[in-house]
């Protein structure tokens, strides 16, 4: 966290000035780690074993915050008698397909419920990273759920998750993780001890761990852990995303994603949602408790909001205008599509896949296929220029004067140099000026779609063809500003509040959205960023002038509400569970919740309330229900659905991992995307042979001084100058062992490619012990290309594709390669010796390791394991 | 220009310098501590001040790829990674103790203090001291370097003709020729900006309060209850370094809190203004004059006679 978010970092300073202890996790010792009370060091990719020693330690000492766990988990609900547990199938839940690689989900639902995962079946779920739309809420469930208080029936959750991580010991975690039992016990005591009525912790985590072939079931864990511990809707708790750069959580409330549209609201799947009341059913699932009940005010507001007076009650609101998802277009899936000139042309904004991207290579050969492409930043980034100086060039594969794609570079203006908001992690909305000019041609992403948007629909202008109303018949109308036509990013703003058609009258909140047309909205979660006609975004009133809540900075979706589920900091009656941790509770005499923030309740809903037989929607929620946006109220130890590879956490080895998974025969995640494509190679792991070609873990990250892939940092000279060299550290162990010396050359090789960097020998990293063996990781900084001031070969190139299964997250931060002394070759020579290696590690071009490890059995016999070709996308936090 | 003060109580150095009622005495107190090696204060300080570049070697010394105060580097965050010394490490017996990074094997498995190799990696902000007995402001003879009315020491790079007589009379190493200008530069303190009551750009862009900028006598409290608080908290190897007005420089106007000796981080252990013994040196040189001129009149009194 001190090295990718250092502003960040001061409050985890001031926390441990006023006595907090801080642990920090990792594979290497970083600047997190020198200001942290402990240090462990870590396998990269062994978490889940980690978190799971944590959650065996919780239960089987009986140490969860019990009251807690009884009224507000799911631990009490029976699981279907039909669901077999991983511990129990050698590392595959039951319901595994092994002829699309996924689950179907029957077997995990709670008893009496086993119709209700909908198809059941996840394959499409898979392809559309539909895991992405409960971002803000949970999977559906409908009805009643069987219950056993006192915990003993053997299929409630909390023996099923008992169960499921009996094996998850500590000396289990020293033989995974390679970090010793007494530093794990550590961990595990003072996380206990700091949780209950009085205390709270709250856990951190970055792309450490989302981008992982396993990275959702990584923070599923973690969410586990703050359940049992009752650190979930308290102040001081939570499981909290430090995001990749500013406003990455508003890109995904606002979505760039292919699987999205704003608010989670989901982009519609031609087969599953033909019609515009399909598509909303698909949302609200008639009869669910819960508050989606009112999606369909909310599409047809969204709709309403795109399409202005063209859209109407009669015509579905234009909804077949609103493209349609056919499968995988996330960006992996897009570049070898690219490679496979199935796309012709390609807008990149923000972006700069060519460094930043796993699997460089195939990504700048992808857009050296295209007829056009378009790149705006604010400098030359490798995205632009890999026709001309990439190291494809070098190599032959890219030739200059060939290269079909047409590039169009567009100067972009910087945050400081527009105005527009950013949203933050806590979800906080934070409105900025524009505090100069952007130089030059450089403008606004704001300016650049609208004025593209304007030149399309003039020339399209009096075309009678069908395919060109969805633009034509746009509310494209902006008040614009300024010598350049500027458009007003207020106005965009108050659009995405949603108004009042009739009259223009912003909403205040989203129970304001109808269904009829009389109410378009942009974004129905942020209802009320503009309520009054008052940017809300903007407001900065110190905290000196307001409580320590200060909900008058900024403001916070949904309805300025600062903490998600704060009922839970209140106990089943209503009280504070403790007045030193009071935050949100029901007052008796006045008949409401009240407290220090906007309660994430219905304000006069009793904690005695009982919802009658049939009730559906929020009636159906009862009076101690706090997480009002699950459908049967709970946290969830055990999700029945909505992900996509297993109820429950389980350890799975990384798709390139040097040892054997030693909890399951199952060696990595069965429903791990992969894709069988010439250009991606997978180095083998165990089980299979020739793992030892490539020996060495490594990993990648950031540094305080750069910015992600450097087009920001490596551009500027006092931050350049900072960290002016690709470099790769190792332990002196490895050094001796590899021949490697200080600040001498080694060269690093995958299956993919082969790069070189300076060598920093140094004890911040460390052998690691892992299952009787000596491991050795690397850590590379992955900020480096080959243009701005400093340069430098992208650690990126060196990683395969392979994505996690639920939101199609890449696994970028763990691989496998070899390493040598010296710098690499040059010219085609280069890839002579990249396909050395993958002779010798019987790599076959577009074969991708079994999804299911051999000798693992499956209920459905006489199935090859599943060699399957998919596609995806990943959540561009990079 | 040369401070003759007692060493034990300095005067105030602006009204040394002829300031009257002059502002109260302006500093900085590092706290190498809460220090996260960021170098934030690195880059604030080359914006607000437009220092050029420094180079772009990697120099291979832990995260430092700026080596040194120079000048063209008026803040330097030094990285120091070294084993955890064997007195310090007995004495953490519970909650502060890192992990052990042994060189192969488990590591933390280790049973004696000695075959152990507890790991630590300290940061610390460098800067100008502005010391009270300042070398290179006794030695300017042109005085383009001078004692501004905060008591800090700042070069006038109008008036330097680059002599360099500053760069061998500073105690620490820090003031420096730049190659391609000859003359002079430092850290003024943001002279221009506490002026019009702003905080210097590098405590402004510090992170973690690990660069303090305010009134000396406040920062001096302040750093001796941290050192207090620190102690309390087991960290016994914490201790001041420049705070101290009776040391070879009258005390500094930039001091630190450090974790261990001053040479670990490249600081001379007990500085001294090299013109302290230039009172002396006069008085001597003096009275060798006179006798020497009492010695010619002797002379021309003898041989008139």
């Amino acid at each position: 966290m001190a090295e990718a978010h250092p502003v960040g970092f001061q409050w985890v300073m001031e926390a441990r000035k006023r006595g907090a202890k801080v642990f920090h996790v990792d594979p290497r010792f970083t600047r997190t780690s020198a200001s942290a009370d402990t240090y462990l060091p870590i396998r990269a990719g062994s978490d889940i074993a980690l978190l799971g020693g944590v959650v065996n330690y919780i239960l089987s000492n009986e140490l969860d915050f019990r009251e807690y766990v009884l009224a507000y988990t799911n631990a009490a609900t029976i699981v279907s008698e039909d669901y077999v547990d991983a511990e129990d199938a050698d590392g595959l839940f039951s319901g595994f397909d092994p002829e699309t690689g996924s689950y179907v989900q029957d077997s995990w639902q709670y008893a009496g419920h086993e119709r209700d995962s909908g198809s059941g079946h996840t394959a499409t779920e898979r392809d559309t990273a539909a895991g992405l739309r409960h971002e803000s809420h949970g999977a559906p469930i409908a009805g009643q759920v069987e219950r056993d208080d006192t915990l003993q029936h053997p299929r409630c959750v909390y023996q099923i998750l008992k169960r499921h991580f009996v094996r998850y010991t500590p000396e289990m975690v020293e033989r995974v993780c390679g970090l010793p039992q007494e530093k794990f016990l550590e961990l595990a005591r003072a996380w206990t001890q700091n949780s209950g009525r009085e205390r709270t912790g709250c856990l951190i985590y970055s792309v450490g761990w989302t981008q992982h072939s396993v990275g959702v079931q990584y923070i599923r864990t973690g969410a586990i852990i703050q359940l049992l511990l009752g650190n979930v809707g308290r102040p001081g708790g939570g499981v909290l995303a430090l995001r990749g750069h500013a406003s990455i959580q508003g890109s995904t409330d606002i979505p760039t994603l292919f699987n999205l549209l704003p608010g989670y609201l989901p982009m519609p799947h031609h087969a599953q949602h033909p019609t515009f009341d399909e598509w909303v059913d698909a949302i609200r699932h008639p009869g669910q408790k819960g508050f989606w009940g009112n999606a369909r005010a909310y599409a047809a507001s969204l709709l309403k909001a795109y399409w202005g007076d063209a859209a109407t009650p009669d015509n579905d609101f234009c909804y077949g205008y609103l493209p349609r998802m056919t499968g995988d277009h996330g960006t992996y899936q897009q570049v070898l599509d690219m490679i496979d000139g199935k796309i012709k042309g390609y807008f990149l904004l923000g972006q700069n896949p060519a460094v930043g991207s796993a699997h460089g290579r195939a990504q700048r050969l992808g857009m050296a296929n295209l007829d056009w492409l378009v790149v705006r930043d604010l400098f030359m980034i490798e995205s632009a220029t890999f026709w001309q100086r990439g190291p494809e060039v070098a190599t032959g594969e890219i030739v200059p004067q060939e290269c079909r794609t047409e590039v169009f570079f567009l100067p972009a203006a910087s945050h400081v140099e527009k105005e527009g908001t950013f949203t933050q992690t806590q979800r906080l909305v934070q409105w900025r000026e524009k505090a100069v000019d952007p130089p030059g041609d450089a403008r606004s992403e704001l300016w650049f779609f609208y004025h593209l948007g304007r030149r399309l629909r003039e020339k399209l202008a009096g075309s009678t063809l069908p395919r060109d109303r969805a633009l034509l018949d746009l509310a494209w109308d902006y008040p614009t500003h300024g010598p350049h036509d500027e458009p007003d990013a207020e106005a965009v703003l108050r659009e995405i509040n949603g108004y009042e058609v009739a009259t223009g009258r912003p909403l205040a909140s989203f129970a304001e959205a109808r269904d009829d047309g009389t109410t378009a909205v942009g974004c129905w979660i942020y209802a009320g960023v503009y309520a009054d006609g008052v940017n809300q975004a903007a407001r900065r009133r110190p905290g000196r002038e307001q409580d320590w809540v200060a909900a008058e900075w900024g403001w916070a979706w949904p309805a300025n509400r600062r903490m998600l589920y704060n009922r839970a900091s209140a106990d089943p009656q209503g009280r504070p569970w403790s007045e030193r941790k009071r935050y949100v509770w029901w007052d008796e005499s006045a008949g409401r919740w009240t407290g220090y923030d906007v309660p994430d309740f219905e304000v006069t809903k009793a904690p005695t309330y009982r919802p009658p037989e049939g009730a559906t929607g929020p009636a159906a929620l009862a009076g101690d229900d706090p997480f009002v946006m699950q459908s049967d109220g709970k946290g969830w130890l055990f999700a029945p659905s909505g992900v996509v590879d297993g109820p429950l956490p389980t350890h799975y080895e990384p798709a390139e991992s040097p040892v054997r998974n030693s909890f399951y025969g199952q060696q990595d995640n069965p429903t791990r995307k992969t894709y069988r494509h010439p250009v991606n190679s997978i180095n083998p792991s165990p089980p299979q042979e020739h793992s030892q070609v490539f020996p060495y873990v490594f990993t990648v990250s950031r540094l305080t001084e750069h910015h992600t892939a450097g087009g920001m940092s490596r551009t500027v000279a006092p931050l350049a100058e900072l960290q002016p060299e690709m470099f790769v550290e190792v332990s002196p162990a490895l050094a001796a062992v590899a021949g490697l010396t200080h600040l001498g050359w080694a060269h690093l090789i995958s299956a993919r490619a082969v790069i070189e960097a300076k060598v920093l020998v140094t004890d911040r990293l460390v052998p690691l012990r892992v299952d009787g063996r000596v491991i050795h990781q690397l850590w590379l900084p992955y900020h480096f290309g080959f243009e701005g001031l400093v340069t430098g070969d992208s650690a990126n190139d060196l990683f395969g594709i392979t994505l996690d299964p639920n939101v199609l997250i890449q696994e970028s931060k763990i691989g496998t390669c070899d390493v040598r002394p010296g710098r690499r070759p040059t010219g085609p020579a280069l890839r002579d010796l990249v396909d050395d290696y993958r002779t010798r590690a019987g790599i076959v071009a577009g074969a991708v390791p079994p999804a299911v490890t051999p000798g693992v059995p499956v209920d459905q016999p006489g199935e090859t394991a599943g060699e399957r070709e998919t596609g995806a996308d990943e959540r561009g936090d990079r | 220009m040369v401070d003759t003060d007692d060493r034990s109580t300095p005067r105030d150095p602006a009204t040394g310098a002829g300031w009257v009622d002059p502002p109260p005495r302006m500093g900085f107190f590092t706290d190498t501590s809460v220090c996260i090696g960021c170098k934030a204060c690195e880059v604030a300080c080359k914006e607000w001040n437009g220092v050029p570049t420094s180079g772009l070697d990697l120099l291979g010394m832990s995260y430092d790829n700026t080596g040194a105060l120079t000048a063209n580097s008026w803040r330097h965050v030094a990285f120091i990674e070294q084993p955890r010394p064997a007195a310090a490490s007995e004495q953490t017996d519970t909650t502060t103790q890192f992990l052990g990074m042994p060189q192969s094997g488990p590591p933390g498995r280790t049973g004696t203090a000695e075959g152990r190799n507890d790991f630590r990696w300290l940061m610390m902000s460098d800067v100008c001291k502005h010391c009270t007995r300042a070398g290179c402001l006794d030695v300017c003879p042109t005085g383009a370097l001078f004692r501004t009315e905060f008591g800090t020491v700042v070069v006038q790079e109008d008036i330097c003709n680059g002599c360099g007589y500053c760069v061998s009379a500073c105690p620490y190493g820090v003031i420096d020729r730049r190659v391609d200008d000859g003359r002079v530069w430092k850290c003024t303190l943001c002279y221009d900006r506490i002026g019009a009551g702003m905080t210097p750009a590098c405590a402004q862009a510090c992170p973690t309060e690990s660069i303090q900028y305010g009134p000396l006598d406040e920062l001096r409290e302040r750093a001796a209850a941290r050192v207090a608080t620190l102690h309390e908290r087991g960290v016994p190897e914490a201790r001041l370094y420049g705070h101290d007005p009776s040391d070879g420089v009258g005390g500094d106007g930039a001091f630190f809190l450090l974790l261990d000796e001053p040479e670990v981080y490249g600081l001379p252990p007990d500085p001294q203004v090299p013109t302290h013994d230039l009172p002396k040196m006069w008085k001597r040189a003096g009275v060798a004059a006179l006798a020497m001129a009492a010695g010619a009149v002797v002379a021309f009194l003898g041989g008139k006679r």
